[in-house]
């Protein structure tokens, strides 16, 4: 399935009291009659407080909370791809494969996290601890190759450090 | 000379405190003294360019914004960065947040703006914290706020973290973006200077020329414009990434010669430069040039526009001749297929086009003719959508297919790569 699609999940998504305090903070930044321009800000939330992904109940319950119609969050969190639209893994591991990181040879760095990990590019291992994704260039181009988990990135990679850095992770 | 990259290598450098024992904020109290139309002069003879990659000269895209309009008034800050080889700004985001801070309270003062956002690449996650707790020490200290700097000026700033889309670096995109949509560019006339943010004037800048305003203020546009080459004054960061010994970002004077920044700063081409294949010098978007104009080709807006590329972001890709310009380039074009954002008919069907083409190719499997057709669909595209997203994706093809027409012949007669 096309991994930018909706997907429903039996959860009910509810923000916590702190949550909700936080997204009154993010209508501050901007004009009071541009209250829109907190939707991406509080799709970010959401997808921090609904464990990684955002279901459509997510999308469903951000469109209520902002008293906006549900389409208008639909196609803000299907154009996105931070959004994530299907669950992830407790990390989520994503590798630069553009044109810096492929001259270092990110190849050899996708090949030891697929090994590393046991799954193809866009899998989640069975366990759930770890979803592996290809990326476009995440500005790091200097250092490369590098690859992201969750908010860090991790730089000048060897295949020796990826086993390293998957394994240190708690 | 290192202006936006001054203070990068101090201890704590990302602190107001090391910020302010640098004679942080002194450029900012100095423009408000000097006046709106003085400090637009000032830039203006600067001649600083946008250091994003349009190269459009910043002084003169302040001026633009209408006086006696009653209309709020916007600053953005792109700080998107990406441009597949760039990033430069991200160690001014993460080491120098307040020279950033600094730069756009200036600008805000000379075009009146009130209200200004960051809009951030979204996975830069921990250089937008960087970033947001250099605001709040700001507005902690009175240098943001409703009375800044104790001048009676009103500056409010916020971050906006993008969601992972190369067209918000394009401006319009990124305005819509900040709107809460889709980052779906606009068709220019009307331009934000007129009609941007909320449909207010609206000025919008790269990190880097923002970062560079507080020295012009401290030393003047002559001293500025006095720096670098004619029409390409001042510093610039380039990136330089790939087979190099040293990749990093340096900051030089503009007109610096391609091969001096190679070998003097990055350390030279991986196995010397014998074995330098080509150099992308402004970006992923930017036409390769060969190693013979690499040879004597200097750095700066003019000379690479006359050999038909462009500076762009600053992102020197350096390519050794290990590497297969057919497999290089079927790369990048996947790149710009997946980032199209669907808008414009010929961006959004002809960069699938170019990939799939630039695919086979590589597997093989390609004819001839379909060279030629890779070039027919370019023209195709370039110049006929709304935003430069559709030239962007031409230009990696062009630029190869001109360069090295024959390693594309060679792929398409033995169905492999030339190189290696």
């Amino acid at each position: 399935m096309n991994e930018r699609n909706t997907v429903s999940s039996a959860a009910r998504p509810r923000f916590s009291e702190e949550a909700l305090q936080q997204i009154q903070e993010i209508y501050k930044r901007y004009p009071r009659d541009r209250r829109a321009s907190a939707l991406m800000p509080v799709l970010h939330l959401a997808q921090r407080e609904f464990g990684g992904w955002l279901s459509r109940e997510s999308l469903d319950y951000v469109a209520e909370v902002m008293e906006m119609p549900p389409i208008r969050v639909y196609e803000v969190a299907t154009f996105y791809t931070m959004y994530n639209l299907q669950p992830v893994g407790k990390y989520h591991v994503q590798a630069c494969t553009n044109i810096s990181c492929w001259l270092c040879g990110s190849d050899r760095i996708m090949e030891a996290l697929k090994t590393k990990l046991r799954i193809k590019v866009g899998q989640t291992t069975e366990d759930k601890r770890f979803t592996l994704r290809e990326v476009e260039c995440l500005g790091a181009c200097v250092n490369a190759p590098m690859m992201q988990i969750n908010d860090d990135y991790y730089e000048n990679l060897t295949v020796d450090k990826v086993a390293e850095i998957i394994d240190r992770l708690p | 000379m290192k202006i936006v990259y001054k203070n990068i290598h101090l201890a704590n450098s990302h602190t107001l405190a090391v910020y302010e024992s640098q004679g942080g904020y002194r450029s900012a109290l100095k423009a408000i003294e000097m006046g709106c139309d003085e400090v637009i002069d000032e830039v203006k003879k600067a001649g600083i360019r946008g250091r994003g990659g349009a190269g459009f000269p910043a002084g003169l895209k302040w001026s633009f914004i209408p006086k006696n309009d009653p209309r709020p008034r916007y600053l953005c800050c792109n700080a998107d960065e990406g441009e597949p080889g760039t990033c430069k700004d991200r160690d001014i985001l993460r080491y120098d947040p307040h020279l950033l801070v600094e730069g756009m309270i200036i600008c805000a003062f000379a075009v009146g703006a009130e209200q200004g956002y960051i809009y951030i690449r979204g996975e830069f996650y921990r250089e937008a914290e960087r970033l947001q707790s250099a605001i709040d020490e700001a507005y902690a200290k009175g240098i943001l706020g409703d009375n800044v700097l104790g001048r009676g000026i009103r500056f409010h700033l916020a971050v906006h973290r993008g969601g992972g889309a190369y067209v918000c670096g394009e401006e319009t995109g990124l305005i819509e973006s900040i709107e809460g949509k889709k980052g779906q560019p606009r068709i220019k006339p009307p331009f934000p200077a007129n009609i941007g943010l909320y449909n207010c004037p609206t000025v919008i800048n790269n990190v880097e020329t923002l970062a560079s305003i507080p020295a012009i203020i401290e030393h003047g546009g002559a001293w500025y414009g006095a720096l670098g080459v004619a029409k390409s004054s001042g510093t610039k960061v380039f990136s330089v990434s790939g087979h190099v010994n040293k990749p990093g970002n340096y900051e030089v004077e503009l007109g610096i010669p391609l091969k001096k920044l190679l070998e003097e700063h990055a350390g030279g081409v991986r196995g010397g430069w014998k074995n330098l294949k080509g150099v992308i010098p402004g970006g992923s978007s930017s036409p390769i040039l060969s190693a013979e104009v690499c040879e004597t080709i200097t750095m700066d807006y003019d000379a690479i526009g006359k050999a038909g590329s462009m500076l762009g972001s600053g992102a020197v890709i350096v390519i050794d001749k290990s590497v297969c310009i057919v497999r290089a380039v079927a790369r990048l074009s996947r790149f710009y297929r997946h980032e199209s954002c669907g808008q414009c008919t010929p961006c959004r069907e002809g960069t699938g086009w170019l990939s799939q083409i630039m695919d086979r190719m590589e597997a093989g499997k390609g004819t001839l003719e379909e060279i030629d057709l890779l070039l027919d669909i370019s023209n195709n595209i370039a110049g006929k959508t709304i935003c430069a997203l559709g030239d962007a994706a031409t230009g990696p093809i062009t630029g190869a297919i001109r360069a090295f027409r024959d390693e594309f012949v060679y792929h398409v007669e033995h169905g492999r790569c030339m190189a290696g």
